[in-house]
């Protein structure tokens, strides 16, 4: 199958390869060892593969890999990448915010992007920004209390 | 040191909300191939032919398997936990639609993909049947014969039975239900059903089979791993040790991930290509794995006019689609407590598991418990209204007190009924004054209350390790899969052996390295496995002392493990190993009475209460308030329970309110999270989640299980509320905005046209 050459900016380093134009960003990822972005169910639905392409949160199952060409990709590994964990992760932890975790990455990156937009969010912004991400052991309570202990901190941008 | 009883934020916390969790999900090895099924489009047929020369001419594909290839394999491809009805691919027969009859193999999944779409399949098709009710006739038959597996002694009187759909009956008679009935002053009858729903975790089922030398190791997201090893072992007739089971973080189960699931393909494929096979199945294909029983549930009950419930009649017929997994369990040791929480003298109870032609039902977040619940609890809250008793008082009236008998004969020990009940009344301010609305918007409440016996007898094995230095490691066979196993047992050994919880370490399931557990099912595991990891800490505290005396410290100090070691062995060297085995007594029901005065180690009790809104015009339902409550023992790590009660009660709104298998010559029609709608953020009404107090005394420090009891009062609690607020009764899930609709139409006498 033909291949075609992308560049592009994968969580601050400039990267290429080769790639066959079917593939999705979930599969672009793995190639470069990156797992926290997971396909679920494949019709951009749960959020569980939430990626930032330039500064949007876009569903990565949904997304075709050649697409980022040239393009600025963050993933969930990029917010601890120096080793300090985001205040979104950390209030995700303090309020007990997941449990299987399998959907957290996605909710992390789209609190990461609600809260750049909309620094002091009302219910209403929440629940409006997170209605693209599903939990299945419904950890929303928690998840709703962790975006508002984040928002009283100021947040460190996803893509830094 | 107080290390018990602190809400402290689970051990893993770190790698999940990094993204660096490991899952099974996740796994790629060296060579592997990935496998994708080709998948019966006929409910029930034989098999004529199966076409899969283009499939296997597809570039790209390794290889195209079938049944007859795994017969090769394997001479009795056949597996279950309960009966060995389910074969590995579809041998002569399919017995519903989405059974796996082949499977192809590529190095690059999309092209497993595209030849599983050139494969073609004829089929003789025979009759199906989809509900419960006539599969109790044998008109149409499932199974030509039926096949227990070993494991479960009361099975074996089934084997071989022939020309019926009925895998277990479960009986039980107490007292003299028909005389008590021509005594009461009414006897009242209802008929309640539940819909066939499903988990859907967000890992949908992977399993990745490897063989190696000597050994075959299996990666998978399974709830139970020392299970599949031993059914993996069976299958090949090999001994235990040459499967090896591996479970990382699951992302999520609920029961789905129980038994073998798709291991067992992963595994046969694996030793005919001697190659590493992923099997990782989509989110659609879940929709033909495993589900939640359909059930019909009639019940009858004699009361008097003071309150006093002097009968109850049970039947219950569970659906269980074509292949039996776990179902005679659920129709036996959910249908003992299908009576409800209540203190009646004449009991009878019918429990049938029946076979159909729909996707398999086996444990979904309570066993069955919540599609009993869902039909007592509204029958209880009918009988209250029908004597006009107000439904807490009725209650109060009829509940089971500690060391009354329950209908099996065995005695309440350790189950605050009461408690919970109170609890739910106290935070729903039951006894103000409620504005029941006006217009087009009234207003309703209503609680329910359920409880559950735990799956019996059941082991489970801990081994804990002391190094050196004192860091300490926990190797069990649980599989957290975030109702916070780990953590719990952590500040159980932490406590035991006076440490720092952020000091133990705990290894996920290994079967080469951990050890055997019945699984992490039917909450369980807190009281199994935490019973078996405190004896074994206390084991290691015992044989560090013992460490100590051999040093030559003096006896009668507390002296850190650090230093024991390095006296004993003049440097940080050795290890302490502590274990140990739990299993609690049990004594299985009576094959004709059903009685038995030891049917459960512990009682687990939940209960909820709502308030809600419906719209006259639309028949749309709104939640404004869900209090649950529920006896949890003396909680290990409070804040993680209060998640467990909140995620469970959540889930079982969905069930409530919207999820639904909808089948078309069956065939699922909304197989998809775009079709089939669970709850997302936008569903969440204002909630309490209380942790009632209580101890189980034979619990580790008190605790029991609680991942399934906020499940419980959910559904009858909201039905019931409805009929507060506009006087009609759903009798059967979901509750939809149409079915509350015809249900208001109906009683102003101006029903809706049917579909």
């Amino acid at each position: 199958m033909s291949t075609r050459t992308i560049t592009f900016t994968l969580n601050g380093q400039p990267v290429s390869t080769e790639i066959e134009p079917h593939r999705n960003l979930v599969e672009l990822l793995q190639r470069f060892d990156l797992f926290g972005a997971r396909e679920s169910c494949g019709q951009g639905l749960c959020g569980c593969c939430t990626v930032l392409v330039d500064d949007k949160a876009v569903s990565g199952c949904l997304y075709f890999a050649p697409w980022v060409d040239g393009k600025t990709v963050n993933t969930v590994e990029s917010l601890d990448a120096e080793g300090a964990l985001s205040i979104v992760q950390q209030a995700f932890i303090d309020c007990g915010a997941f449990q299987c975790g399998f959907c957290t990455p996605g909710f992390v990156l789209m609190v990461h992007q609600l809260l750049k937009e909309h620094p002091n969010p009302s219910d209403e912004d929440i629940k409006h920004y997170l209605a693209g991400n599903l939990c299945r052991c419904a950890a929303y309570p928690e998840i709703i209390e962790a975006v508002k202990v984040a928002a009283k901190s100021a947040v460190k941008p996803a893509a830094a | 040191m107080n290390q018990v009883g602190q809400s402290i934020p689970r051990l893993e916390v770190r790698a999940k909300v990094t993204g660096r969790a490991s899952y099974t999900h996740h796994v790629q090895l060296p060579g592997m191939l990935y496998g994708k099924v080709f998948r019966s489009t006929v409910p029930h047929g034989r098999i004529r032919s199966v076409d899969v020369e283009a499939a296997r001419a597809l570039p790209g594909v390794f290889r195209v398997v079938t049944g007859a290839d795994i017969k090769k394999l394997i001479p009795e491809p056949y597996y279950g936990p309960a009966f060995h009805d389910q074969p590995i691919l579809a041998i002569d027969k399919v017995c519903h639609v989405g059974e796996p009859v082949a499977a192809v193999l590529a190095r690059d999944p999309h092209v497993a993909e595209q030849a599983v779409q050139l494969i073609s399949a004829e089929y003789e098709e025979l009759p199906a049947v989809y509900d419960e009710v006539a599969a109790m006739q044998p008109d149409i038959v499932v199974h030509d014969m039926l096949k227990p597996a070993g494991t479960f002694a009361d099975l074996k009187h089934l084997k071989g039975r022939t020309n019926t759909n009925i895998s277990l009956d479960y009986h039980l008679k107490r007292g003299d239900t028909e005389a008590a009935f021509a005594r009461a002053d009414k006897v009242i009858e209802h008929t309640f059903k539940t819909q066939q729903c499903l988990h859907l975790p967000f890992e949908p089922f992977v399993a990745v089979a490897e063989p190696g030398d000597g050994v075959l190791t299996v990666h998978t997201s399974n709830q139970t791993p020392s299970f599949v090893r031993t059914e993996i072992a069976r299958l090949f007739g090999w001994p235990e040790n040459k499967v090896r089971v591996k479970v990382p973080h699951l992302g999520g189960g609920f029961g789905a991930k129980v038994y073998v699931k798709v291991e067992a393909l992963a595994a046969a494929l694996a030793m005919l290509v001697r190659r590493p096979v992923k099997i990782a199945l989509t989110m659609e294909e879940q929709f033909y794995v495993i589900t939640k029983h359909p059930t019909t549930f009639r019940i009858k009950s004699g009361v008097n006019k003071d309150g006093k419930v002097m009968a109850r009649a049970c039947e219950v017929l569970w659906n269980g689609g074509a292949y039996a997994d776990i179902g005679p369990r659920v129709t036996q040791k959910s249908g003992f407590t299908a009576p409800g929480p209540y203190d009646i003298e004449n009991i009878s109870i019918d429990s049938y598991a029946l076979y159909t032609n729909r996707t398999p039902a086996g444990a979904l977040r309570g066993f069955g418990i919540p599609q009993l619940v869902w039909a007592y609890e509204s029958h209880t809250d009918l009988l209250a209204r029908e004597l006009g008793i107000d439904p807490v008082e009725f209650r109060r009236k009829n509940i089971l007190r500690e060391g009354r008998e329950q209908a099996t004969g065995t005695a309440m020990k350790d189950a605050a009924i009461a408690e919970v009940l109170d609890a739910v009344a106290k935070d729903m301010n039951w006894n103000a004054p409620f504005d029941r609305g006006s217009g087009t918007v009234r207003r309703g409440r209503g609680i329910a209350i359920g409880f559950k016996a735990s799956i019996s007898p059941t082991t489970s094995v801990a081994i804990v390790n002391v190094a050196a230095d004192g860091s300490t490691t926990l190797y069990t066979s649980t599989v957290d899969m975030g109702q916070g196993s780990d953590t719990a047992y952590a500040l159980m050994v932490a406590e035991v052996l006076d440490m720092d919880v952020q000091n133990v370490r705990i290894v996920h399931p290994d079967t080469d390295v951990t050890p055997y557990d019945m699984g992490t099912l039917g909450s369980r595991s807190l009281f199994h496995m935490g019973n078996a990891v405190r004896l074994a800490a206390e084991d290691a505290r015992t044989k560090l002392r013992a460490l100590a005396t051999e040093a030559g410290l003096p006896e009668g100090t507390n002296y850190p493990p650090a230093e024991i070691f390095k006296k004993r062995y003049g440097m940080q060297a050795g290890n302490v190993i502590g274990t140990a085995t739990y299993v609690p007594t049990y004594k299985s029901p009576d094959s004709k009475t059903g009685l038995s005065d030891n049917v459960t180690p512990f009682w687990m009790i939940g209960g909820a209460g709502v308030e809600l809104e419906v719209d006259t015009e639309t028949g749309a339902v709104r939640i404004t308030r869900l209090v649950n409550a529920a006896d949890c023992g003396k909680p290990i790590n409070p804040g993680v329970a209060r998640t467990q009660l909140s995620g469970a009660a959540i889930m079982q709104l969905g069930f409530t309110l919207s999820e639904d298998m909808k089948l078309d010559g069956g065939q699922v029609t909304n197989a998809s999270l775009a079709d089939y709608r669970i709850p997302g953020i936008a569903d969440i009404p204002p909630m309490t989640n209380e942790l009632v107090e209580a101890e189980q005394h034979s619990g580790p420090f008190g605790a029991k299980g609680l991942g399934e009891s906020g499940t419980f009062g959910v559904s009858p609690a909201i039905a019931n509320a409805i009929d507060d607020a506009v006087g009609v009764r759903i009798t059967e899930l979901p509750i939809t905005a149409e079915a509350v609709l015809r249900a208001l139409r109906a009683k102003q006498g101006r029903p809706l046209e049917d579909e």
